[in-house]
């Protein structure tokens, strides 16, 4: 490959940096008017610099409840990352094997990550409805994620399996390992990493996730149903002080889980 | 894994199918057996409008979503040459992914709002003389939103295809005398089709069955097919509501049919 680079890298460069552009310049101007002044309103210019509307924020809302749905959506969010790693760690395992219906199965998973949400939401309101359960965001609203969840867990555990080398499983059978102890000290480790991955998309999949649990929450709302009866009522700064403040949420929640996968990374050095 | 998936996913949908049969009564809905729900619904112009809307939607973000995705990964797997630096560069474009939709559509109000940062732009170069009218609170806005939510869907798959390209092909291409263009046309294209048919799958089941974004974009003015059948449960109307859904369901697994004919996806990951 020759060094000198040809222009349509150039070109392609400024189309890349203002798609990046693009993605990020709406949240960090509403990050910048959440610290607009007492007196500012929803848009530039800025009225003077404050903290006033992250105050606001903190204090008891007239509307909603937004420390509650914050714990729902933290809560559920928790409860929804563990599902998915263990459901999706079996899942994938079983995948290896051929069993029977694994076809059925696999299409089923697919189904449900393209079926369009509200049909999910509906759904399982009807469905509860019929079956004279109540609705409740832990029961409902937990199962609607986890078909938005789940499909994806599955999905990365296919690649990460397809991209196993059998060959240390092997090894540590001949060296007598029981089945137990080779997925325990063999597998584990080795695919540890991308079950990191997988936690992470649990977690941030089911604490943004709106449609499904829109019919299926019940009484107590989630953050994101909150943020969204906020926007038909709330008319001031105080909507993006929330939104910066849950984005910020979001990004330490990443970050966390990317030190995490870095750290246990470094403690298994995969051959790949 | 199968009984989760069994009773959220395939009881949920026999029972709108169920429903969708349903008599409604003012307040309530009953079992019964009656067309009355498709009829209506077949029958409505209104059904039509909003299908023609939505679809145009769907084509207008899938074609928006497809050249921007594309291009970005192709500049993502072919040009940037480190590996840490394109890996860090693709995991800059998912990161939004995983916070909230919500959020990021709010953003766009300082932006675009009759005050926002647009209009007073294009005022100050003088490229208009008022505030343009139709940034937010139109189909326009809705259209953009939905690039902005769901370009990233089209970029995963279309990347992962484009790294696991043989390269030694693109060079065989170049030896044997293609142009740059053609090599693209002849080489890339054709086998990253199958990111391109898994990210076009993506983006159109989520722009169908959208109902938010529409609603929160166009200001309550636009009209989809996910709008309507969130009004119907707004109402309490759900057997119509379900019948709007089984409708919807077919379509989409109909046009998901139709792009998978061009793509076994269990070979791809």
């Amino acid at each position: 490959m020759d060094s000198k680079r040809p222009l349509s890298f150039y070109l392609l460069a400024v189309f890349f940096a203002v798609f990046v552009l693009f993605l990020y310049g709406p949240t960090i101007t509403i990050a910048i008017l959440s610290f607009q002044g007492p007196h500012g309103g929803l848009t530039f210019p800025m009225n003077g610099v404050s903290t006033h509307w992250f105050k606001e924020l903190f204090q008891q809302q007239a509307v909603g409840d937004i420390w509650g749905s914050f714990r729902r959506s933290f809560g559920l969010g928790v409860m929804v990352m563990v599902t998915t790693v263990v459901v999706s760690l079996m899942g994938g395992l079983a995948f290896r094997k051929h069993f029977r219906g694994s076809a059925i199965v696999f299409y089923l998973a697919i189904a449900s990550l393209i079926i369009p949400s509200i049909l999910i939401s509906l759904g399982v309101g009807i469905l509860f409805n019929i079956l004279d359960w109540d609705v409740h965001w832990a029961s409902s609203g937990f199962g609607s994620q986890l078909t938005w969840t789940l499909p994806f867990g599955l999905l990365i555990m296919f690649a990460v399996f397809n991209r196993f080398d059998s060959a240390y499983e092997e090894a540590a059978r001949d060296l007598g390992a029981t089945s137990w102890q080779t997925l325990r000290y063999i597998v584990l480790p080795i695919i540890g990493p991308s079950l990191i991955g997988v936690a992470l998309f649990g977690f941030t999949l089911s604490y943004d996730e709106f449609a499904r649990t829109l019919l299926t929450s019940g009484t107590y709302n989630t953050l994101p149903l909150e943020i969204y009866g906020m926007t038909t009522s709330v008319t001031t700064p105080v909507l993006f002080a929330l939104g910066t403040f849950t984005t910020v949420f979001s990004f330490i929640v990443i970050g966390i889980f990317a030190l995490i996968y870095k750290l246990s990374s470094k403690r298994v050095k995969p051959s790949a | 894994m199968t009984l989760i998936l069994s009773f959220f996913l395939l009881l949920p949908v026999i029972a709108i199918f169920a429903v969708s049969f349903w008599q409604s009564t003012a307040y309530s809905y009953s079992p019964a057996f009656i067309f009355e729900n498709y009829e209506f619904l077949l029958s409505s112009p209104v059904t039509l409008s909003v299908y023609i809307k939505t679809l145009m939607f769907t084509g207008i973000t899938w074609a928006c979503c497809l050249l921007i995705g594309f291009t970005v990964a192709y500049f993502l797997a072919f040009h940037v040459r480190s590996l840490p630096i394109q890996i860090g560069l693709f995991l800059l474009c998912t990161v939004p992914f995983w916070t909230s939709n919500i959020i990021r559509m709010i953003s766009w109000i300082p932006f675009l709002g009759r005050n926002g940062i647009a209009n007073n732009t294009l005022l100050e170069l003088g490229l208009i003389d008022k505030p343009l009218e139709w940034l937010l609170f139109s189909d326009f806005a809705v259209i953009l939103a939905f690039v902005h939510l769901f370009t990233l869907f089209m970029i995963v798959p279309i990347f992962n295809s484009m790294m696991r390209l043989d390269r030694s092909l693109i060079e065989a291409a170049v030896d044997a005398g293609a142009s740059g263009w053609q090599v693209l046309c002849n080489v890339i294209i054709p086998l990253t089709k199958p990111g391109i048919m898994i990210g076009s799958i993506f983006v159109i089941t989520l722009v169908m069955g959208d109902f938010i974004t529409v609603r929160f974009m166009s200001g309550g003015q636009s009209a989809s097919v996910g709008r309507v059948i969130s009004n119907e449960i707004a109402l309490l109307q759900y057997p119509a509501a379900s019948a709007s859904a089984v409708i919807l369901l077919l379509t989409v697994l109909i046009m998901i049919g139709i792009l998978l004919r061009f793509v076994d996806i269990r070979k791809e990951l």
